[in-house]
């Protein structure tokens, strides 16, 4: 009898000086709520995180890595997006 | 430096310090003999962290029932430190429920009883919080929080081997079976110090969980006859002997070794 494989969730971790919840890896497990503890026991075991968030893999849609020239690469020549291209009036201050 | 063994005096705080740290220590050591073997790589960190927080509570106990084992003649030094009530009591000086020596048996046998046990000391920890001695009271705050999350941890598995396949829902009946005669135990008095909750006033409080959960599971509570008891008293199962050879063999041949 084969079994079917367990499902595979991504990690990420909202830890206590940071604003956004960061991806830190992935967890192996049966249903949402057994991810919830699997990443809890996995990820945070030195008082990383003070909140978890859990999805499942096959729900991110990832960019084919055959588009990269069309994806990517236009925006090598486009400096100007760069806020650095920018003088900043003194009247501003710090940015 | 000596191998011998130690006895402690027998007040109510030190009976009460010990038997709670000796369920801690020993269950602690059970599920660290998990590490490396766990069915999957999660299962292992989880079964160790589990281990690791109850191993934290044993020796907070242990140092409390050191302070009240008495000094030494100058007055300076306990007599008897955390390595001392671990290491150097015989098997009949433990003092821990029969239930938490139980060999771990399949993921299913421990699981069955990390629940049995945890649903009881989750709701001791919780009654203990506003224990009058401030001790006592203040290593309960901290231990509830970590058996809260044990208690979570086994009932979410439990479910899931009980409502999961035929296989794991078998197994996991199996185990109910088997460890079920060892939980009346866990309500017999430890102390009638004021300082102590007694458990027979978690009883019905654990019944309702214990219900809860195994119907969620699907799972049959056993009915059962008679019961185990005996491990208050230092009467315990073959299974201790054997844990405490391995867990003392090294204070026991080398008193005193640090690394």
């Amino acid at each position: 009898m084969s079994t079917p494989a367990t499902p595979i969730w991504e990690v990420f971790i909202r830890s206590r000086s940071g604003l956004a919840h960061r991806h830190v890896g992935s967890v192996h497990a049966a249903d949402a709520t057994l991810a919830l503890q699997a990443a809890r026991d996995v990820y945070t075991r030195r008082g990383e995180g003070l909140s978890i968030w859990v999805v499942p893999s096959n729900a991110i849609i990832a960019s084919d890595p055959a588009d990269k020239a069309m994806m990517f690469e236009p925006t090598a020549s486009k400096i100007y997006r760069h806020p650095t291209f920018y003088d900043i009036p003194d009247e501003i201050g710090h940015m | 430096m000596s191998t011998t063994s130690i006895t402690v005096p027998d007040t109510p705080l030190v009976r009460l310090a010990l038997a709670r740290a000796d369920d801690a220590l020993v269950l602690g050591h059970r599920l660290s003999e998990w590490a490396g073997h766990a069915p999957t790589l999660e299962e292992d960190l989880a079964l160790a962290n589990i281990a690791l927080d109850l191993i934290g509570q044993a020796r907070s106990l242990y140092a409390l029932a050191g302070e009240e084992c008495g000094r030494d003649k100058d007055g300076l030094a306990f007599l008897l430190d955390e390595d001392a009530l671990a290491y150097r009591r015989d098997e009949r000086g433990y003092r821990n429920l029969l239930l938490v020596e139980q060999p771990n048996g399949d993921f299913a046998r421990t699981i069955v009883r990390q629940f049995l046990y945890t649903a009881f000391i989750d709701a001791w920890w919780q009654a203990m919080m506003d224990s009058s001695e401030p001790r006592l009271a203040a290593i309960a705050g901290k231990a509830e929080k970590e058996t809260a999350y044990h208690l979570r941890h086994s009932a979410e598995w439990l479910i899931r081997l009980g409502d999961g396949t035929v296989e794991s829902h078998r197994r996991a009946q199996a185990a109910l079976d088997a460890l079920f005669p060892f939980t009346a135990e866990a309500f017999e008095p430890v102390t009638a110090a004021e300082f102590d909750v007694a458990p027979a006033t978690l009883r019905a409080g654990w019944d309702r969980q214990i219900d809860t959960v195994l119907a969620t599971a699907g799972l049959a509570r056993p009915a059962v006859p008679w019961s185990h008891s005996g491990g208050r008293a230092g009467r315990h199962t073959e299974h201790l002997g054997h844990l405490l050879s391995e867990m003392q063999y090294l204070q026991r041949v080398h008193p005193g070794a640090t690394w």
